[in-house]
């Protein structure tokens, strides 16, 4: 099998490091100093981040993925002010973070909305904390169920729609505050490869049309190098930054893309920072099982 | 045997059919031994007296005293007595239970001033219905506090905990004196009895509240008291009224014991009394009575359920298990190239 000729995936062809120059321009949003996290089990304490250091710049995607373990889901509730950080602090704005906030909107893995509320009664709900009025927030919200195209659900119940429908709503509901950043915290993951798909160009579209920073926790390595601007590498036990990636392709990608020799080169790079070769030499993960042969001389099947 | 299948629903006219049975059967055996002679029948019911002494007309006596006496009868050369096989008196047949629910209703009561059974119907569900409000009134808003904030649950929890072991009848004689010998001291007996158990099951019904709904609304921006009144009590609603509508089943238990605490009143002392009498077949009637009171009010609530919380997906058809007596199709489907449509129409099916 021929091999690929691939080029360096830290070469950025003229228009995309123009770019990664103009996005350096813009105002930090994110911006996370030194955050360690350690936890305290039955075992001892656990070192789930450490010394993490990142920016996020103003309606920038950033994908952060990492092995199971790394403590990604850890980061993002930190960044949105659900968890508190053994050191270090995470800046909003130059702000520092103490606490959840409609500024930085969130959509989970699980689906969080509530089932007593329609729609439009989920999506009205971050504006009628900020005690918008009936009228003013239910046309807002019918904006935002209409710009994730469920407008013929408006009245429906969560319990009616299906996975990818939940995870629009979801995405409406956070947006409909417009937070400063939306953070995902593997919002993808429960969903068939199809709808998937679909929700990854959903998400796309709004990015590029709605003034938004996300920050999208991910495992899937195809999924970080198809949304992001840039990727956030963690590493696990404990969890660290070990690179950040300029995806060295210009945006907006389509999944065509993804035959692209850039895209396969950063892809082979994520896969050597996240599946290390093994070596061989460790006891309970050997490079080859001890199978023996059962089958008749003669009967391969090769 | 397509009746017996591990994890397989019976089709409606099977299942209607066996729903059926599990009334008749135990009426038909009911019958069965009230009305055929050789099966049970161990008494003897006094129709002419003939020239005994001892037993009344329409009393019960049982077999072998008849014999002897009819004996006894005989070598005097008095006239014999005249009597039918009949079950003992606290098994009435079933007409007879069947009349006595209707004369119960249109006999006027033996005493003076006594009131009529529809009007005990309505003393004792006006003590259920006072005691369970009574007790909703004080236990679901002080529940609600203990589920969301370790505060109340730490101060009020383990002392409810200790006090729901005491039984609710044991306080009887202590809200007698306390409360004299009217209604108040039934209703207390009932609220005593839901009280304690309905504050602390609501406290973890709350509790139990997925806590990422919690945090989705503290991303939203919802804070302190809003999370309470928002989320956290919505969100528990379906739940908490499940739970009350168990709780107002055990109050049909307190409430048969609150009515005997004090002065007997209700349904209970209509039961009581006729007892007293042996007129079992009006005690039978008041049982099913307070059964039939149960049931319907169960399922008038569990109605009124699906009305008030239109949010509640109905349960979901489960996976039943294909088993050979009923998927033959599918082994002719392994067997040999089918069309993939019916086959997925099959395994759907």
């Amino acid at each position: 099998m021929p091999t690929l000729e691939l080029p360096c995936y830290r070469e950025l062809e003229a228009p995309v490091a123009a770019r990664f120059d103009r996005i350096d321009l813009r105002p930090v949003v994110v911006e996370v100093q030194s955050l360690g996290k350690i936890f305290e089990a039955p075992t001892g304490p656990v070192e789930t981040l450490r010394d993490v250091n990142f920016k996020i710049r103003r309606r920038e995607f950033v994908c952060i993925i990492g092995p199971s373990g790394c403590g990604k889901s850890t980061l993002v509730r930190m960044l949105a002010g659900l968890d508190t950080p053994t050191t270090g602090e995470v800046l909003i704005e130059n702000q520092p973070v103490t606490g959840p906030g409609p500024d930085r909107g969130m959509v989970f893995q699980g689906y969080t909305l509530f089932p007593w509320m329609t729609v439009k009664k989920n999506v009205m709900f971050g504006l009628q904390m900020k005690n918008v009025g009936a009228d003013k927030a239910d046309s807002e919200a019918r904006q935002w169920i209409d710009m994730v195209g469920l407008t013929r659900f408006a009245d429906s119940y969560p319990h009616q729609l299906s996975g990818g429908m939940k995870q629009r709503v979801a995405i409406a509901r956070a947006l409909a505050n417009q937070p400063k950043v939306l953070l995902m915290d593997e919002p993808f993951g429960a969903l068939d490869s199809q709808t998937r798909c679909s929700m990854q160009m959903y998400l796309k579209q709004i990015w590029m049309n709605v003034d938004i920073t996300i920050a999208f926790i991910t495992h899937d390595l195809d999924e970080a190098i198809l949304l992001a601007d840039r990727i956030i590498v963690l590493a696990a036990h404990p969890g660290r930054v070990i690179e950040i990636i300029n995806v060295p392709l210009l945006q907006p990608r389509t999944p065509e893309a993804m035959m692209s020799p850039r895209f396969l080169a950063t892809r082979k790079r994520l896969d050597e920072l996240i599946h290390p070769p093994k070596t061989g030499t460790d006891e309970d993960e050997p490079d080859k099982l001890p199978v023996m042969r059962m089958t008749l001389v003669g009967d391969d099947v090769l | 045997m397509s009746w017996l299948v591990i994890r397989q629903p019976l089709d409606p006219r099977k299942a209607l059919a066996l729903k059926l049975a599990a009334f008749c059967i135990p009426l038909a055996v009911w019958c069965l031994v009230s009305y055929v002679p050789f099966i049970w029948h161990p008494e003897v019911k006094l129709i002419e007296r003939g020239g005994t002494r001892s037993y009344v007309v329409g009393g019960h006596i049982p077999v072998a005293a008849f014999e002897v006496e009819q004996k006894q009868l005989h070598d005097k050369g008095l006239a014999p007595m005249v009597g039918v096989p009949i079950n003992p008196i606290f098994l009435p047949p079933p007409h007879e239970v069947g009349r006595a629910l209707y004369t119960a209703f249109t006999t006027e009561p033996q005493r003076k001033g006594a009131p009529w059974l529809h009007e005990r119907i309505v003393q004792s569900i006006g003590v259920l219905a006072m005691g369970f409000l009574l007790a909703c009134m004080v236990a679901l808003p002080l529940g609600i506090l203990c589920g969301t904030y370790d505060f109340f649950s730490k101060m009020i929890e383990p002392f409810v905990d200790f006090m729901r072991y005491m039984p609710a009848p044991a306080f009887g004689a202590l809200m007698v004196a306390v409360l004299g010998t009217a209604g108040a001291p039934k209703v207390s007996i009932v609220f005593i009895g839901l009280f304690f158990n309905m504050l602390l099951v609501t406290a973890n019904t709350v509790r139990s509240l997925d806590v990422s709904l919690l945090e989705a609304a503290q991303t939203l921006g919802a804070r302190g008291t809003r999370l309470l009144t928002r989320v956290v009590i919505p969100g528990s609603l379906p739940m908490l009224y499940t739970d009350l509508r168990i709780a107002l089943g055990f109050g049909w238990v307190y409430l048969t014991i609150a009515e005997l605490i004090g002065e007997m009143s209700g349904i209970t002392e209509f039961i009581n009394q006729n007892g007293k009498f042996r007129n079992y077949p009006n005690v039978f009637t008041g049982i099913i009575v307070l059964g039939m009171l149960g049931f319907l009010t169960d399922q008038i609530l569990g109605w009124l359920g699906t009305k008030l919380f239109p949010w509640q997906p109905r349960s979901k058809p489960r996976r039943t298990l294909k088993t050979k007596s009923t998927t033959v199709a599918s082994l002719a489907l392994i067997a040999g190239p089918q069309p993939v449509a019916s086959g997925v129409s099959h395994a759907n099916s």
